[in-house]
């Protein structure tokens, strides 16, 4: 084997942090297959060329396992010729634990697997939350996914349709945590492995589940369906705990540090160290458990509240997720269907009213939220707003008769 | 013929069904002490950069060690995770969301036997609390179909002259920088977002658009409405509005013949003050502060000069636990540019859609 020449990439092999480059160099050096030498030694030598006329040489295609119409990513080389080694470099999108949990010796038979039939480079994970097997010529994909998939592993989503999901570490270790984050996770991508293997939906969707308002995952950001754990009732204080605090780090670091930072103005300093706070003002933001976890925890009334609509930039502008669920609680059977009831509500209204490559947040721009909240059957809340509405130009004929549903519904609220 | 059994035959054209398991339960990898204290635990301590200490409400506790790698893993350096993983920690590792690997230890005294091991090995213990986390990246030149960029270079590059702040927890709160290496920025929000600009229209190749492209679609994806179809030398294709076009890249991805990526005019923007936590505030989106930049293999050290001299404002002026976005809207943006001595240009300006709410309709003006 004639090793490329590969100055550029040489150069990143040098500082302190961990160099890709090394790695990719040990495949090609050290590894027993032959295989695998030649395929990273090409993969060196197209990134090089890359490095040095600063363009990209991989095109899409149409790769899949049978059964399956998604979950690859074909990359076919458009320098083939010069590194027919790595021509066919595909990544395999595959589904990791809920919560990105592993033992070593399952990430050990995952290694086995991968050198096997692929390249032996790997990413754990990718930005939507897959493991990254990246390098197998199409014939290895099929190989490789029936290995991985016998012992527990399936593919995530590529394309049009519901993509592999994120949750946080959650309260397998977080004290902050508020849900069951591996359940929802769960329960919520499962349930649509169709809309997953067989792309069929208007553009991707997105789930992401946090524990917490802290949002470890982006959820607001970046899912269609953000699930994120709060709290209804009041925060616990362990005032012992919070005095040691205050008189650890002195009362100006207190009133600088938490007292003023308060969103909403809901705490107070009392004279003797210990704090008072407005509960029915907390809106829960996390700032003061994040600055005194010891002393400072989330209620016993815990539940999620689901945001609809977040995504990046194509096409319209970056979209927030909005409120489309207050608070819900987690815990009995009839709580999860009714989350997972709330998602295939809204996959099923996005996917008959969006339009092509439309994600469900440009629909809910496009249609308005009301129009979105009545296809999936859910009433107005005034905490689905930052505020009421700044324009005038609206009809309001039926002003009286939705009034009477919101004094009905407080009704029915008090009498519950 | 002779080595093609009717066994064999068969499996051909019958081939394997796949067993649609979906998202595996991550409960059975989970280290025994968090299985059997899952939901009980009440608090956290950071003893030191890159370690978390939790205490259950048992009593019992579970350390976290944490470490960057390079995140393109070649499965020796996997393994060699995994033999740290099994001498010191019982077995068990998880993944963060920026690829840093975790361990969890029950025994405090196993914590610091295992960080001399991890940095024994290359890899860097830190990227907790107010540290600069890991870059979160994309695929770039390495796999991506429309790069204009590289993103796991980039991100050596720019972790080598950060690693200190990665080491240590010197930051005000924590920083989260992210990179996309195309505008439709898979890299997401970041307190620091390094992002390609396109700054010209596609070049057409109307010999293949034809062949290649899905015309209509490619019309409808465009934000602006600046393609329409047309005849070129004869042949099906489509035209740019150029004085419309922005430059977005959009039409790229549905039809490679649009090519956006330009050695030359390909360059990269720095985003600041993007926040994805509820905390103090809503989460917020990045905002443009630098673009321009050169699109620099093997190092792109104009890229991180800038981001080195934003740091180093934020550390010096931000009050703790202010993330960027807070800090920056306490001192607002006139001081903002003036402390990284960074150029505010009609560019900065925001004329997309609802982007008037983003002026200042107030008298709120720091002198």
């Amino acid at each position: 084997m004639k090793k490329h020449d590969t100055p550029m990439l040489d150069d990143l092999e040098t500082g302190p942090w961990p160099s890709f480059i090394s790695g990719i160099k040990t495949l090609r050096d050290k590894h027993p297959d032959k295989r695998i030498n030649d395929m990273t030694n090409d993969l060196l030598g197209q990134l090089e060329h890359s490095y040095e006329t600063r363009k990209g040489y991989w095109k899409g295609g149409t790769v899949s396992v049978y059964g399956y119409g998604g979950g690859i990513i074909p990359r076919f080389s458009e320098v083939g010729q010069a590194f027919p080694a790595s021509k066919e470099f595909h990544t395999l999108r595959v589904q990791p634990p809920a919560g990105n949990y592993y033992s070593t010796s399952m990430l050990r038979r995952l290694a086995d697997s991968w050198e096997k039939h692929g390249s032996g480079l790997v990413t754990f994970h990718g930005q939507t939350g897959n493991i990254m097997f990246i390098g197998a010529t199409t014939e290895a994909t099929q190989h490789f996914f029936d290995d991985i998939n016998n012992y527990g592993f399936d593919l995530g989503g590529a394309g049009p349709c519901v993509r592999t999901a994120m949750s946080c570490v959650g309260a397998g270790r977080c004290e902050m945590s508020n849900i069951n984050e591996h359940k929802a996770h769960r329960l919520l991508v499962n349930n649509f492995v169709d809309d997953m293997h067989r792309p069929a939906l208007p553009y991707k969707f997105k789930f992401k589940v946090s524990g917490c308002p802290n949002d470890c995952m982006n959820s607001i950001e970046r899912a269609d369906m953000s699930v994120i754990g709060t709290w209804k009732d009041d925060i616990k204080v362990d005032q012992k705990e919070f005095k040691k605090y205050a008189k650890l780090k002195g009362r100006k670091y207190i009133i600088d540090n938490i007292i003023t930072r308060c969103p909403t103005n809901a705490i107070s300093l009392n004279d003797d160290d210990s704090i008072e706070i407005d509960n029915k003002n907390c809106v829960k933001c996390m700032h003061c458990l994040n600055v005194v976890p010891k002393a400072l925890h989330p209620g016993d009334d815990r539940g999620a509240t689901v945001l609809i609509g977040g995504k990046r930039t194509l096409k319209i502008g970056d979209l927030m997720g909005t409120v489309i669920v207050p608070f819900m609680k987690l815990e009995k059977d009839e709580d999860w269907e009714k989350l997972v009831e709330i998602a295939e509500n809204t996959i099923d209204f996005w996917a008959d009213n969006a339009l092509e490559h439309e994600r469900c947040g440009e629909m809910i721009e496009r249609i308005g939220l009301v129009n979105f909240l009545d296809g999936i059957g859910i009433d107005v809340d005034p905490n689905m707003v930052a505020n009421p509405r700044e324009s005038s130009y609206v009809r309001t004929d039926d002003w009286d008769q939705e009034a009477v549903k919101w004094y009905e519904k407080a009704d029915k609220k008090e009498t519950a | 013929m002779t080595d093609k059994t009717p066994e064999k035959v068969e499996e051909k054209a019958k081939p394997r069904t796949p067993i649609e398991t979906g998202c595996p339960d991550g409960f059975q990898y989970m280290h025994p002490t968090m299985r059997k204290n899952f939901g009980q635990w009440k608090y956290h301590e950071h003893p030191k950069p890159g370690v978390l200490k939790h205490v259950a409400n048992s009593g019992e506790e579970i350390w976290t060690v944490r470490a960057g790698t390079q995140r393109i893993l070649d499965v020796f350096t996997l393994r060699k995770l995994c033999d740290i993983g099994d001498k010191y920690a019982d077995g068990y590792v998880r993944f963060t969301i920026r690829s840093n690997i975790e361990y969890m230890v029950k025994d405090a005294n196993k914590v610091d036997p295992l960080i001399k091991e991890l940095e024994k090995e290359g890899f860097i213990v830190g990227g907790t609390k107010n540290s600069v986390a890991m870059i979160s990246h994309t695929q770039g030149w390495l796999h991506c179909d429309i790069p204009g960029t590289d993103a796991s270079g980039v991100v050596k590059a720019m972790m080598d002259e950060l690693i200190d702040e990665f080491k240590n927890n010197e930051m005000p709160n924590r920083v989260h920088m992210t990179t996309s290496c195309c505008q439709i920025n898979c890299g997401g929000q970041g307190d620091i977002a390094i992002n390609i600009q396109h700054t010209k229209p596609p070049k057409i190749n109307h010999d293949l658009v034809s062949n290649v492209c899905e015309r209509p679609s490619v019309v409808a994806r465009c934000p602006v409405a600046a393609i329409r179809p047309a005849m070129v030398n004869g042949k099906p294709s489509l035209e740019v509005d150029e004085k419309k076009c922005i430059c977005c890249g959009a039409c790229y991805p549905p039809c490679p013949p649009m090519q956006i990526n330009d050695p030359e005019h390909s360059k990269l923007a720095i985003w600041v003050g993007g926040n994805h936590s509820n905390a103090r505030s809503k989460p917020t989106f990045q905002k443009l502060v630098a673009a321009g930049i050169p699109n620099n293999p093997p190092r792109w050290p104009e890229a991180t000069a800038i981001v080195k001299r934003i740091l180093q404002a934020y550390k010096e002026d931000a009050r703790d636990w202010e993330r960027i976005n807070d800090w920056i809207d306490r001192i607002g943006w006139p001081r903002f540019f003036e402390l990284t001595e960074l150029p505010f240009t009609k560019y900065h300006i925001d004329n997309w859609r609802g982007g008037r709410k983003t002026l200042n309709s107030s008298t709120y003006i720091r002198f």
